[in-house]
């Protein structure tokens, strides 16, 4: 009796029955979400434990381009369970990236950036630069050599911009090269300026989502049928049917994400690569100079350019691209289910050439795979570019009017 | 109701205090918009001005003295300045030679691209063509250059020169961009003079 007058007490002052109600217990969501649809929850687990992970490396990391290599090597050795702490971080970087590709991915199988959708689309895409910027301000903090040219690459692209770009390298990096400056500012930026930032953005691709209510791998509109009480016939509460599924995907999960931090966190130098286990060195170069994984496919369409504005421009393109997409597909259904053979083509070949540029971009240039790349780059672009008349035009599937 | 109105508005038939002067309104709103404006771009001054090179990083710019008289025919010295590295390297006579073999496959061969002091505008990019000085920063993205100087080091058709190893771009021996590559300029010559026939000085010009 005592609590629920405290319920009372709390529900008449804050809205929180109300809200539970509304995004958990009485949110109703299709009944047929597949295995793609566990990567929402999984990006908020992995966010999570960034967040926390974080925090906690923030206590013991020194942010001073005099120290902060040995700092590394101190939570690495001395620091009690720092080991782990930080290969769950380096690794949940890797996990974030992998888990917002297929997310992403699924988006574009079942067309979940169409209409009504396209603000959820534009606000995960901007969640995805947030990321990025994110893992790129996070790889100088370790100091290493592969840190030092990483940054030292990625900040000379700005000086591509004609007229302005030399003095606009020189305010961002806050010395004549990347300095002690570039550390510290890019400390602030990754502890708390980006995550703040990302934060309030999955707030509202959420709150944007429970709008629309979610899509599902029919792309059938469950909202169309609707029983006596106004809920639709086709969906299923969210808590307790999606909470309890979600449980089982992110136990899953777990346990091949451990199995990475305990016994392969450097993951053959692609989740942690061994240049970087030197200190970084102004003066020279390493032999060979790659970022993490998953910015390879936009870095091999950098250098395959042989202009640097061109090349900066094409790759920035590349991932501007993707926030035109609830716009290019002029496909009447949604679900990669119900359209035509072209789509189905272009998918495929897009995921092809997403993958053979991220192999390119870990490999040394030659003739032959700057061939290669160049080759994929046009079929990235095409993929979008060529979407509103193959979408347009192909036979497509009549979609059902209810879910099976 | 009337009589409470009337208690709060003494001049019923007054009707210009019940109207709203739009004009007056936008007026304010404009103006007030735009000077808002102006003082909140004002108040970014201290955010964006922090973020340049300290007075402290400015002043560890100071020019450099680099002794050369070790430096054998062939070798390259490297040296830190402005925390970038900066090459010297002592050209040998058939290095010399053979800058204007591959004049074609070079982009800008006459160096028209303002990328050195008008002192080093010339072909061998240099005051004394026998010691050759440059930034070791690939105009491409920053990544430093490695030293190739031996004919055929990089395959049959390496004249000699620096190969960058992130995104493949090649240099002649005076530090002239190839054709075909990402970089789209030759490599920086930094100011610099000479002291006496084995001193120069980084950082600082002759004074005219």
């Amino acid at each position: 009796m005592k609590s629920f007058r405290l319920g009372s007490w709390i529900n008449e002052r804050f809205p929180l029955l109300s809200t539970w109600k509304k995004h958990a217990s009485e949110y109703y969501v299709p009944k047929n979400f597949n295995f793609f649809y566990f990567f929402g929850s999984l990006a908020l687990v992995i966010l999570l434990n960034q967040l926390i992970t974080g925090l906690w490396l923030t206590m013991f990391y020194t942010p001073n381009a005099n120290e902060a290599f040995n700092s590394i090597e101190y939570i690495m050795r001395d620091v009690n369970y720092g080991w782990l702490l930080r290969y769950m971080h380096s690794t949940g970087a890797s996990a974030f990236f992998i888990v917002i590709y297929l997310h992403m991915f699924r988006g574009l199988l079942y067309g979940s950036y169409q209409k009504p959708r396209e603000l959820v689309w534009l606000l995960g895409m901007f969640f995805f630069f947030l990321l990025i910027a994110e893992s790129f301000f996070g790889y100088l903090l370790p100091w290493g050599q592969m840190s030092y040219w990483g940054a030292q690459v990625i900040t000379s692209l700005f000086g591509a911009i004609p007229y302005i770009g030399d003095s606009l390298v020189f305010w961002i990096r806050g010395d004549f090269h990347v300095a002690n400056a570039t550390l510290q500012r890019f400390f602030a930026f990754h502890v708390i300026g980006i995550p703040l930032l990302m934060v309030v953005v999955v707030f509202l691709h959420i709150v944007a989502l429970h709008k629309a209510g979610s899509n599902n791998p029919e792309g059938i509109d469950i909202k169309n049928h609707l029983d006596d009480k106004g809920n639709p016939v086709d969906g299923i509460p969210f808590h307790p049917y999606y909470t309890i599924k979600d449980l089982v995907g992110v136990i899953v999960f777990l346990i091949g994400f451990f199995a990475v931090v305990f016994f392969n966190p450097e993951m053959g130098g692609y989740f942690l690569e061994s240049a970087n286990f030197s200190p970084a060195n102004p003066l020279t170069t390493p032999e060979h100079i790659a970022p993490v994984w998953y910015l390879t496919p936009f870095y091999t369409m950098l250098r395959a350019i042989p202009d640097k504005l061109s090349g900066v421009l094409v790759m920035g393109s590349s991932l501007f691209i993707l926030l035109f997409m609830p716009w290019l597909d002029k496909s009447p259904v949604r679900s990669m289910r119900y359209k035509g053979r072209y789509s189905k083509y272009a998918l495929m070949l897009f995921v092809i050439s997403f993958l053979v540029l991220g192999y390119l971009g870990t490999i040394n240039v030659t003739p032959f795979t700057q061939m290669l790349a160049r080759v994929f780059t046009f079929i990235y672009f095409a993929y979008f570019l060529f979407m509103p008349l193959y979408s347009r035009y192909e036979p497509y599937k009549q979609v059902p009017a209810r879910i099976k | 109701m009337g009589s409470k109105n009337n208690n709060i508005d003494p001049l019923p038939q007054n009707d210009g205090l019940d109207s709203v002067d739009e004009k007056r309104r936008r007026f304010l709103l404009t103006t007030s918009g735009i000077l808002g404006g102006v003082g909140a771009l004002c108040a970014l001054t201290p955010f964006v001005s922090s973020l340049l090179p300290s007075a402290s990083a400015l002043a560890s710019g100071a020019p450099i003295e680099v002794d050369l008289s070790k430096l054998m025919p062939g070798q390259q010295a490297t040296v830190e300045w402005r925390g970038k590295p900066v090459w010297i390297i002592r050209r040998t006579q058939d290095m010399l030679k053979h800058l204007d073999d591959d004049r074609e496959l070079l982009r800008d061969p006459d160096s028209l691209v303002t990328q050195q002091p008008s002192y080093a505008q010339n072909k061998f990019r240099s005051i004394n063509p026998e010691y050759l000085v440059l930034v070791g920063i690939c105009t491409h993205l920053g990544c430093s250059p490695k030293y190739k100087p031996t004919i055929n080091e990089l395959g049959p058709d390496w004249p000699g020169g620096f190969y960058c190893p992130c995104h493949g771009s090649t240099f002649d021996l005076a530090g002239r961009v190839f054709k075909d590559v990402p970089a789209p300029i030759n490599l920086e010559v930094p100011p610099y003079r000479f002291l006496n026939d084995h001193t120069i000085v980084i950082g600082e010009e002759e004074k005219q």
